[in-house]
């Protein structure tokens, strides 16, 4: 055969953007390093840990239904993905960790009814995702967001099939004594970076991060919110109290309703034994000016 | 030379594969034929299926034992898994990327030029290097300048002589910080040079307008100054904030609930409708255009969506049933060749109110199939999308785009 004018054609031959299938297993595992090393070829690339979203498992919709109606919600819709997304910050509340960082993976089902005087009750059927280790699990949960007069948090209630049991403890362990005997405290800025970048030795102290910042996006949630944390700006560890790690952070979180970033500046101690505790929480003010300088790539 | 060796290595292996497939249409596969009826069968594929035969030159070649290497169409499916065959090359629009791939800038990134994110000089740059490269295709278009005054270029991707073609337009960037987006009109615009039998169909049906970066000023200012800018850069005289929300001053039921009148939201519907300079010149540029667009797409970040009219109110579409069957296909078309989960929906039902949107405006100008597609990821990046995310995040839109385009064709114009 003529193989130069193969290659040739190869070369001169495509289909950008043409459907592939990448978990077929097409090539030989051994010789397709040159290719599969390229991101385009394995989508699922590099780090695992970095795959959020998809698990193979899609919701169908196209039913309809009125927003912030009772009854049965459409799950993909926003207002069952609201409720959902604060028993996920409710879940990371009670569980979270450097290694235990818990995402929305999907709604199952969700309905919400009038409860007289109280508010709005939300009962959903939802699957989380564990992000550092990418497992997946389904709660019940029920989030009662209370009426406007009295301004509370919701309060939520969940019950998950096998809470989170992946065992984190020896990492957790040795994190915590690595950062206990760290000579100079640590500290680090812009989790992730403006070009997505996360140093891989940062990555717990940006699921820390994230953690901490589900106790205010818990706290501050309402029917017309959907919180997000956007960045950590800035984490600083403090000298270590009563056994408990202690940092500041500042992170900023991304309110998709109103598109606002919010800055908090948050107090959080973690150990193993005691778990993510935050201490003190304060949001910043809104500030036009005392933006971060620009980082140089 | 690297194609050369790589192709070399996977030639000398003999491993075929016996079963059913999904898809290849971004390989080369080798098959043999053990059967004269196989022989006949892979004739029949290759001249019919829009299949591209590298070896032999022509199907009548075709003989048993002897290896046929052929790139097959998404159609494959149906005789694939009745043959033995080993895939030659895995992604050749990769391998090809590869080859032109401008290696200069970032040291940190290893990955292709459309695998990065670029500074708005360097998207001008482009801009300008591809017009020179394809002439023949591509003419640039001024459609007017954002508040600093810094151009607003469209590209018009147009080929053959037709006149008054019937059109496409892409715009992107609108809001500065949802950096996937310029990177997809990049990567968009990429695969027409490149063209493959879809967009080849696309291409003979309609023009295509790209605007890689609507927002120019706020894009520029998430690259020296606040990576989380959303709005654009314009002054008001009553406040000290700066910037009006572009996808919330176009004239659709403007500065209603989900928008805000006040300078310093995120959602700042600006001072009357069009009062931007950016809004206008797209609203400009798509109002003397209005007979010839039938497709109006625009890109955002983040939250996977593929959302449709209306956004600025929970009233349905008119074609609404028929806008909601395409936005199923094309997510389900990402799910399929993708794995991965788009929503899809009336904007306004599915999200939240959102008036003064360029999709609802540009809907209720005329232009039927408008649709507004949320990139990448769910949350867990943001808008800090990493770049090893860009080519997956960019192929999945384009499919949803190519399936979207494809139907307008089929609805809009007659067979030729």
């Amino acid at each position: 055969m003529n193989l130069t004018i193969l290659i040739v054609m190869a070369v001169l031959t495509g289909v950008l953007g043409s459907p592939y299938v990448t978990d077929t297993d097409v090539t030989p595992g051994s010789d397709s390093a040159g290719m599969s090393a390229h991101p385009n070829s394995v989508p699922e690339a590099a780090d695992g840990t970095e795959v959020f979203h998809e698990e193979g498992v899609v919701e169908e919709e196209g039913v309809e239904e009125d927003v912030m109606a009772t009854g049965e919600l459409n799950p993909s819709h926003y207002p069952a993905q609201r409720a959902a997304n604060v028993v996920k910050h409710y879940l990371n509340t009670r569980y979270g960790s450097p290694y235990r960082w818990v995402g929305l993976h999907k709604v199952h089902s969700a309905n919400a009814e009038e409860v007289a005087e109280s508010g709005r009750k939300y009962h959903l059927e939802i699957s989380v995702q564990e992000m550092t280790g990418n497992t997946t699990e389904k709660c019940s949960a029920e989030v009662l967001f209370p009426a406007l007069e009295n301004q509370r948090s919701p309060q939520v209630q969940a019950s998950c099939e096998a809470l989170l049991t992946a065992n984190t403890t020896a990492q957790e362990e040795a994190l915590y004594q690595q950062y206990r005997r760290n000579h100079t405290l640590l500290s680090g800025h812009n989790l992730p970076d403006s070009y997505g970048h996360i140093d891989p030795d940062m990555k717990p102290l940006w699921h820390l991060g994230g953690v901490a910042s589900s106790f205010v996006m818990l706290k501050e949630s309402t029917e017309n919110t959907l919180y997000n944390m956007a960045q950590v700006a800035n984490v600083t560890q403090l000298e270590t109290e009563n056994d408990q790690l202690r940092f500041n952070y500042h992170v900023l979180l991304h309110d998709m309703v109103s598109q606002e970033i919010i800055h908090w500046k948050l107090l959080v101690t973690w150990s193993p034994a005691e778990g993510v505790k935050v201490l003190q929480m304060e949001e910043l003010p809104k500030c036009e000016h005392c933006e971060v300088p620009p980082k140089p790539n | 030379m690297k194609a050369l060796l790589i192709l070399i290595v996977l030639m000398n292996l003999d491993k075929n594969k016996c079963f059913a497939f999904l898809s290849f249409s971004d390989q080369v596969l080798s098959i043999t034929a053990k059967t004269q009826e196989q022989v006949e069968l892979l004739k029949n594929v290759s001249t019919q299926y829009e299949t591209v035969l590298w070896q032999p030159v022509s199907p009548e070649y075709i003989k048993e034992e002897e290896p046929v290497h052929l790139s097959p169409s998404a159609f494959a499916q149906s005789f694939a898994s009745r043959f033995c065959f080993r895939v030659l090359l895995d992604n050749t629009n990769e391998m090809i990327e590869l080859q032109t791939r401008n290696d200069s800038t970032d040291p940190r990134s290893s990955s292709s030029y459309y695998e990065r994110y670029h500074s708005l000089e360097d998207i001008y740059y482009w801009i300008n290097r591809t017009t020179q490269e394809h002439p023949e295709m591509v003419k640039v278009v001024l459609i007017g300048s954002s508040y600093e005054k810094r151009p607003l270029y469209a590209l018009k991707i147009s080929v053959g002589e037709k006149q008054d073609k019937k059109a496409i337009w892409i715009d992107c960037g609108i809001h500065a910080r949802e950096w996937i987006s310029p990177a997809f009109c990049m990567w968009f615009s990429l695969s027409y040079y490149n063209q493959n039998q879809d967009i080849t169909h696309i291409l003979n049906h309609m023009d295509v307008y790209v605007l890689p970066v609507m927002n120019p000023d706020g894009y520029k200012y998430t690259w020296t100054t606040n990576r989380m800018w959303r709005k654009n850069r314009s002054y008001s005289t009553d406040s000290s904030c700066v910037g009006v929300d572009l996808n919330r001053n176009f004239d659709a039921n403007w500065c209603t609930e989900g928008a805000s009148d006040k300078p310093c939201s995120e959602i700042y519907c600006g001072a009357f409708p069009e009062s931007e300079p950016e809004s206008e010149a797209v609203a400009n540029f798509l109002r003397s255009h209005k007979d010839s667009v039938q497709l109006y797409l625009t890109i955002h970040s983040y939250s996977q969506m593929l959302l449709f009219p209306y956004s600025c109110t929970l009233d349905e579409a008119e074609n609404h049933n028929e806008l909601l069957v395409m936005a199923q296909e094309a997510a389900q078309k990402i799910r399929r060749y993708y794995r991965n989960t788009y929503k899809y929906g009336a904007g306004g039902k599915t999200i939240y109110l959102a008036p003064g949107g360029s999709d609802d405006w540009a809907y209720n100008l005329g232009i039927k199939y408008s649709f507004t597609f949320e990139l990448q990821d769910r949350g867990r990046y943001g808008f800090l999308l990493p770049p090893s995310h860009i080519s997956k995040a960019c192929n999945e839109a384009l499919i949803a785009v190519k399936t979207i385009a494809l139907r307008v064709i089929e609805k809009t114009q007659a067979p030729q």
